[in-house]
């Protein structure tokens, strides 16, 4: 952190390119106490944050028992298996156009491309959770009489946990990346100002730092919320099956 | 032998067997093409009986196994068994992410147990496991005899007329091994288990069994057996353990040698 600060400042004194194209940090900072006073700040934050969290609620609602039923009902990975792990590989900005069409500028229009974009990673990591669940497992459960949704609910969805939550980290990744798609090109005033707006914002008023600004925070906010809520959990339950290598 | 008659005798169940195996062919469908790899096996365990499976590494022991466990079909005959058994497997089989005692306790409930009995039942496995203090270790915190020990525990937790064990020491060192025994015999004398006891090795069938059946490799058939009237408790260096031991490894050797060529 200190080091890009560094590089950056540098580059800036170098004049490496006009200062409107690499604003100084203090311009950027800046604009963070003016944005700060105006009490917008953490508006900004918040409306993204909270648009990004209920998103991706939606998206461990939905994906969730989609993926158990693809992972262990035989017609349906038939029929939709492939469907999910090919839609993983779509950037979900190619639904923004669809979904602005269907439902219009709105709150919904950016669930759904919340949705498009996280559901498919949650499913996918947890059927490949299920399928790399040991077979020994399986069948011990099976002599301990656990079969059918006994043998789903006490042995297949536990021995899949460290999968389902390895999805669920990269369902996050791409709930964030696809709001923040979102955000940048479907834009109105009615929608309350996320980053995303805060950064096409900037490009429009030609305000470089505020640009960066919109980038910083994305990124910060990003990373923050998988420290604070994935990581952990992930540790937790490797530590607790002794999967961790603790030092 | 006579507490295994009185125990016998005791059973009284409608069924005359805990488990019986007739005429079980097993075959699977390999690149190579059918494979038989058991032939028209016949087998009673009596109730309250201990028997040891004896045979050379491949020969079909864990097939067998399995179709008792019902993990798995024959291709022919058919096996009926007194209730559904307990299979402890060559690898402890624990799940990592319940605790010993929560290990314990899932069987418990899957069979049916109050909830309210279950910590009080799952210490007392434990206790008879001599694992008191168990309880609430993970998996990955417990040795590889005290895994198998819960493993062994968790196994009596449901309760079964019929225990399988497939190599269930084979990993340990001797001397663990050797408490494992006495312990294993200890509790099937006290309880009115049927065992059907899985080994490559002659002095442990020796040491547990009252009956020792030998397979023979390649189709496994059943190749002779040995009723074992050592008085128990026995110890793996008892002469008279070694003297069967001596008898049953020749058979063994000239059956490897037999069918080992391939
Ligand atoms: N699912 C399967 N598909 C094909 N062949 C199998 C399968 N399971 C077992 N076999 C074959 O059946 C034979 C017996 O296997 P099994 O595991 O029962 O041997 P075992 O007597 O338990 O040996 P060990 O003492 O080494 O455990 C082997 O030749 C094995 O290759
Ligand atoms: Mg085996």
């Amino acid at each position: 952190m200190a080091l890009v600060l560094v590089v950056w400042q540098v580059l800036v004194w170098a004049k490496v390119t006009d200062s409107y194209k690499l604003p100084a940090p203090s311009a950027v900072w800046d604009e963070v106490s003016e944005a700060w006073r105006q009490g917008t700040f953490l508006e900004y934050i918040w409306t993204s944050v909270s648009r990004g969290l209920l998103g991706f609620l939606m998206a461990l609602v939905i994906g969730t028992p989609l993926g158990l039923l693809v992972a262990r009902v035989k017609f349906v990975r038939a029929a939709i298996g492939p469907i999910l792990s090919g839609l993983q590989s779509l950037p979900s900005v190619a639904w923004v156009p669809p979904a602005v069409l269907w439902l219009g500028l709105n709150d919904s229009m950016m669930y759904a491309v919340i949705l498009l974009g996280a559901v498919p990673s949650i499913a996918n990591g947890l059927v490949s959770g299920v399928d790399q669940v040991p077979p020994l497992y399986l069948r011990a459960g099976r002599t301990l009489g656990a079969t059918g949704l006994r043998g789903t609910w006490h042995i297949v969805i536990p021995a899949a946990l460290p999968g389902y939550l390895a999805g669920l980290k990269q369902g996050w990744a791409f709930s964030w990346r696809s709001l923040m798609a979102a955000e940048i090109i479907a834009s109105s005033p009615d929608l309350g100002i996320g980053l995303g707006q805060l950064l096409e914002n900037g490009r429009t008023a030609n305000s470089m730092s505020m640009v960066f600004l919109a980038i910083l925070l994305i990124l910060i906010v990003g990373i923050a919320i998988d420290l604070l809520i994935f990581s952990p959990l992930e540790r937790r339950v490797l530590r607790s099956r002794g999967l961790l290598v603790t030092h | 032998m006579a507490t295994a008659l009185a125990k016998a005798a005791d059973a009284t169940t409608s069924v005359e067997y805990a488990a019986r195996i007739e005429h079980v062919s097993k075959s699977f469908t390999t690149p190579a093409g059918r494979q038989l790899v058991l032939d028209d096996i016949t087998l009673d365990v009596a109730p309250g009986e201990f028997v040891t499976l004896l045979g050379a590494s491949g020969c079909g022991k864990s097939t067998l196994l399995n179709l008792v466990a019902g993990l798995d079909q024959p291709s022919a005959g058919g096996i009926s068994t007194d209730g559904r058994p307990a299979l402890m497997f060559q690898e402890h089989a624990l799940f990592p992410w319940l605790t010993a005692g929560k290990n314990i306790e899932l069987a418990l409930k899957l069979r049916g147990v109050a909830k309210a009995e279950r910590r009080t039942k799952a210490e007392e496995l434990l206790a008879l496991v001599r694992l008191e203090g168990a309880y609430g270790k993970r998996v990955h915190e417990l040795s590889g005899g005290m895994r198998q020990r819960v493993a062994l525990a968790r196994a009596l937790a449901q309760d079964s007329k019929l225990l399988l064990m497939d190599e269930p020491f084979a990993a340990l060192d001797a001397i663990t091994r050797d408490v494992l025994h006495d312990e294993l015999t200890r509790i099937w004398r006290e309880t009115s288990v049927s065992v059907l006891f899985v080994t490559h090795n002659v002095r442990e069938a020796v040491r547990l069994a009252e009956r020792v059946v030998l397979l023979s490799s390649r189709p496994g058939r059943i190749a002779h057996e040995w009723t074992v009237d050592i008085p128990q408790p026995r110890r793996i260096e008892d002469s008279a353990v070694a003297e069967l031991s001596v008898e049953i490894t020749e058979q063994l050797r000239g059956e490897i040698r037999r069918h080992g060529q391939h």
